[in-house]
């Protein structure tokens, strides 16, 4: 029984593997990006939960940006994205631009709450 | 409470030395001495001869021998001003006077030009000053040199056209022209006609120096009188070129008097009082501060002393404060204006009342006996029924000899406020707790008023204090001060006065708490009891702390009244301030910094990671434009946005939010310009590559 799981879930990862393999690179970086974002946030809860969260806001701060720049970032993945018939009409270069702005005025938002 | 009695016994002694100051005291050493310090030449002389004639002329009426050595300069500025032919009539004057005292060495041929200098502006003077100057000059030079002629040949027109000035109501006009009239210069005129008389060759009118004698009595019906009985003379003519005072114009008036008395054979019918008063309002300026006014009192009084109408005699006390217990002695001066002895003479005390009731006399009359060594009148035993307390004693002078009557005045009473004073004995003085309701005695203390004594007693609200004394005086009569109080003070300083009151022959106060406690805000605890029984009269007045009382009373209420705010001690607004202590916040805990900056390395990791993925997964700029404008765009918008991020950093470091946003305007337009041609042209790129 506990054979045929193990057996299953490696074939299911598989069967991910191969299946996300066939995604394209632009995707496969804006999911790369989304990651390395999401970690930097991770190590920063970590830090968080060692020393104390001393300088809230900065901490909050550092965390909100990771988190906003991953949101924004998968939000770009879902316009960008071919499948999804509904950005069909959506130029990837304009769903591009709006990631840009978005993430300038988060930025600046972000800046002004560091302290 | 100390401070108040103190300050009640200096406004006593003020009382007592503001009253001693109508007791006229003659002239004494202490006028000697302000002489020497008025009068003290600068450079070896006075400013002017008439500032050496004022110190010579005071010197010389005082006595004083050690005069200042002015002698050789003086002289020397009185012969130029005598032989210099542009001298005004007034120089000459001030220079003759100088000489009158110091006899200088002066040429005969001197004397003659300036007699008939002097008798040209007499003939033809017209104004009043030019008249007093010229004859008292000619006055001075017969005194100084005998062989000068200096009579005048018509005295009688002289004195005339003198007389033409004067007024109805004695006083005189400075000159014809002149309609002011003036006491000082009425003071003027009679010096004046005093000297035409002493130059008249032959003798003047009788008729004239009656009219005159008329003037002088109807001058002197326009003298002025202070309360304290002293008359003076006061101008009225205030916007004169030179305003003289009251000082100064009697001075002249009492000079001009003198001046004609002593020339005149018949008697100037003036009452003696008021000679005595103009006496007694020189004396009673005391010490005048400056030389002029100095000057004017010593030689006015000078002339006082010597005049032919009457001489007053002056009673004074050398004191006015007598003591009971130490059995003083009454005495009593008489003397001139100037301190010389009286003649034969009997001071009577005639009455003597208690001061605010003038009705009742407490003595009957009774003569001083004399003691001729120290010339003073002395009244050896007070009479037994003066007791302590302020008097007005009345004295009167009586001369023996009748000749004497006639050259003296004494000015009848002599009224003198006296104080009495003497040890107040204070008897069965006792202090004791009594109960409320039945007014039985808790406990009862004696205590020593006059030693040291220290009582400590118990009470409640429910009972009574009670303090109780008796006072007599020397004679054994009951003595009722000014002040007797009774002071409670409590440990937090909160303090109580209460007036003691006298029923019939002992002085007892009654403290019921019960109605006090609101009054004593409810303060149980330890009050001091201090006694304070004082007056001017009593030698022994006391305040004395008699010992302490623990009171208990109820527990304030809500609504009572709170005890009042200690005063805050006057010097302590200058001391210095309580420092003032600035409280921080702590600051917060920090991490290790070897921790943090792993952290920062742990955050890197990440983005390596990113890296990293990137190089696996193949990616490449191959869609970057190649084409020149369109690489420019790219160019620029990515470096568009480094820059927004810097100015991020620049924001986060030093700048604020408003240069931020103004240049992140200009960087946002640039910024939305170069990123729409280049995303425009990837698009346009890759639609193309669909379409193909």
């Amino acid at each position: 029984m506990a054979k045929s799981t193990s057996k299953d879930a490696q074939a299911l990862f598989h069967s991910l593997r191969s299946a996300y393999a066939s995604t394209p690179t632009n995707l496969k970086i804006i999911d790369l990006y989304v990651g390395f974002a999401v970690f930097t946030a991770l190590i920063q809860v970590v830090y968080m939960a060692v020393v104390g969260s001393f300088p809230f806001n900065s901490f909050l701060s550092g965390l909100l940006s990771c988190i906003g720049t991953a949101v924004l970032a998968v939000c770009l993945r879902i316009q960008v994205n071919k499948e999804n018939k509904e950005f069909k009409d959506l130029a990837p270069e304009r769903a591009f631009a709006d990631f840009v702005l978005c993430n300038l005025v988060l930025h600046l938002v972000i800046m002004n709450f560091l302290g | 409470m100390a401070r108040n009695l103190v300050g009640f016994l200096v406004l006593v002694l003020a009382i007592s030395i503001c009253e001693a100051a109508s007791i006229f005291q003659p002239i004494s050493e202490s006028h000697r001495s302000a002489a020497l310090e008025l009068f003290t030449p600068t450079d070896g002389s006075f400013g002017s001869l008439e500032e050496t004639y004022e110190a010579l002329r005071t010197f010389g009426i005082l006595g004083i021998q050690k005069k200042p050595h002015i002698g050789t300069g003086s002289c020397q500025s009185v012969s130029e001003t005598l032989g210099s032919s542009s001298s005004t009539t007034k120089d000459l004057f001030f220079a003759l006077k100088v000489n009158s005292i110091l006899e200088c060495k002066i040429d005969e041929a001197i004397f003659q030009e300036i007699t008939s200098r002097l008798k040209a502006v007499v003939n033809d003077g017209n104004s009043l000053l030019d008249f007093y100057y010229s004859i008292s000059s000619l006055a001075l030079i017969k005194d100084q040199n005998s062989k000068v002629d200096v009579l005048l040949g018509d005295a009688d027109g002289i004195f005339r056209s003198i007389k033409a000035l004067s007024q109805s109501d004695g006083r005189w006009r400075y000159s014809s022209s002149n309609p002011e009239s003036s006491t000082y210069a009425a003071g003027l005129a009679l010096e004046a006609l005093a000297g035409v008389m002493s130059l008249a060759s032959s003798e003047i009118d009788h008729s004239l120096i009656d009219t005159l004698k008329n003037d002088i009595v109807k001058l002197f019906d326009s003298i002025e009188k202070y309360d304290d009985g002293s008359f003076y003379f006061d101008e009225k003519l205030v916007d004169a070129r030179e305003h003289h005072g009251p000082l100064s114009t009697t001075s002249a008036v009492i000079r001009g008097l003198t001046a004609f008395a002593s020339l005149t054979s018949g008697t100037i019918t003036l009452s003696g009082n008021k000679i005595l008063g103009l006496a007694k309002f020189f004396l009673g300026i005391g010490i005048p501060g400056n030389s002029k006014d100095f000057f004017n009192q010593i030689d006015s009084l000078a002339c006082l002393e010597s005049n032919r109408i009457s001489v007053p005699l002056i009673l004074s006390l050398p004191a006015t404060v007598l003591s009971l217990t130490k059995k003083d002695q009454l005495k009593v001066k008489v003397n001139t204006v100037l301190g010389s002895s009286a003649p034969p003479l009997t001071v009577k005390l005639m009455q003597a009342f208690i001061s605010g009731s003038k009705d009742s006399s407490v003595i009957e009359s009774q003569e001083l006996g004399f003691d001729p060594e120290n010339a003073v009148h002395i009244l050896d035993v007070l009479p037994k029924s003066v007791d302590v307390g302020n008097y007005i004693f009345v004295f009167e002078i009586v001369l023996h000899d009748s000749v004497d009557k006639k050259i003296y005045t004494t000015g009848g009473q002599t009224q003198v406020p006296l104080f009495v004073t003497g040890v107040v004995k204070i008897d069965n003085a006792e202090i004791a707790v009594l109960d409320s309701d039945l007014g039985s005695i808790e406990t009862q203390k004696k205590i020593d008023l006059a030693g040291e004594t220290s009582v400590s007693l118990s009470a409640n609200h429910l009972q009574k204090l009670r303090l109780s004394f008796q006072l007599t005086t020397p004679r054994g009569k009951f003595f009722k001060p000014h002040q007797v109080f009774l002071k409670l003070r409590h440990e937090t300083e909160v303090e109580h006065i209460f007036v003691v009151g006298n029923s019939g022959k002992q002085f007892e106060i009654i403290l019921d708490f019960l109605g006090l406690v609101e009054k004593f805000f409810y303060l149980s605890g330890r009050y001091d009891i201090q006694l304070t029984v004082g007056d001017a009269v009593m030698e022994n007045s006391i305040l004395r702390a008699v010992g302490h009382v623990e009171l208990d009373l109820p527990e304030a209420p809500e609504k009572a009244p709170r005890p009042p705010a200690r005063p805050v001690d006057p010097y302590s607004r200058y001391g210095p301030k309580a420092e003032i202590t600035h409280i921080f916040r702590a600051p917060e805990k920090r991490p290790p910094k070897e921790l943090s900056l792993a952290f920062l390395g742990l955050t890197l990791l990440p983005f390596v990671g990113f890296f990293i993925g990137l190089l696996r997964i193949g990616v490449n700029l191959k869609n970057f434009p190649t084409l020149a404008v369109p690489a420019t765009f790219a160019i620029l918008f990515h470096l568009g946005i480094a820059a927004v991020i810097l100015l991020y950093v620049l924001f986060w470091l030093k700048w604020d939010l408003f240069t931020t946003l103004k240049t992140l305007g200009f960087l946002g337009a640039f910024l939305m310009f170069v990123g729409h041609r280049t995303l425009s042209h990837l698009a346009s790129t890759s639609a193309k590559l669909k379409s193909t």
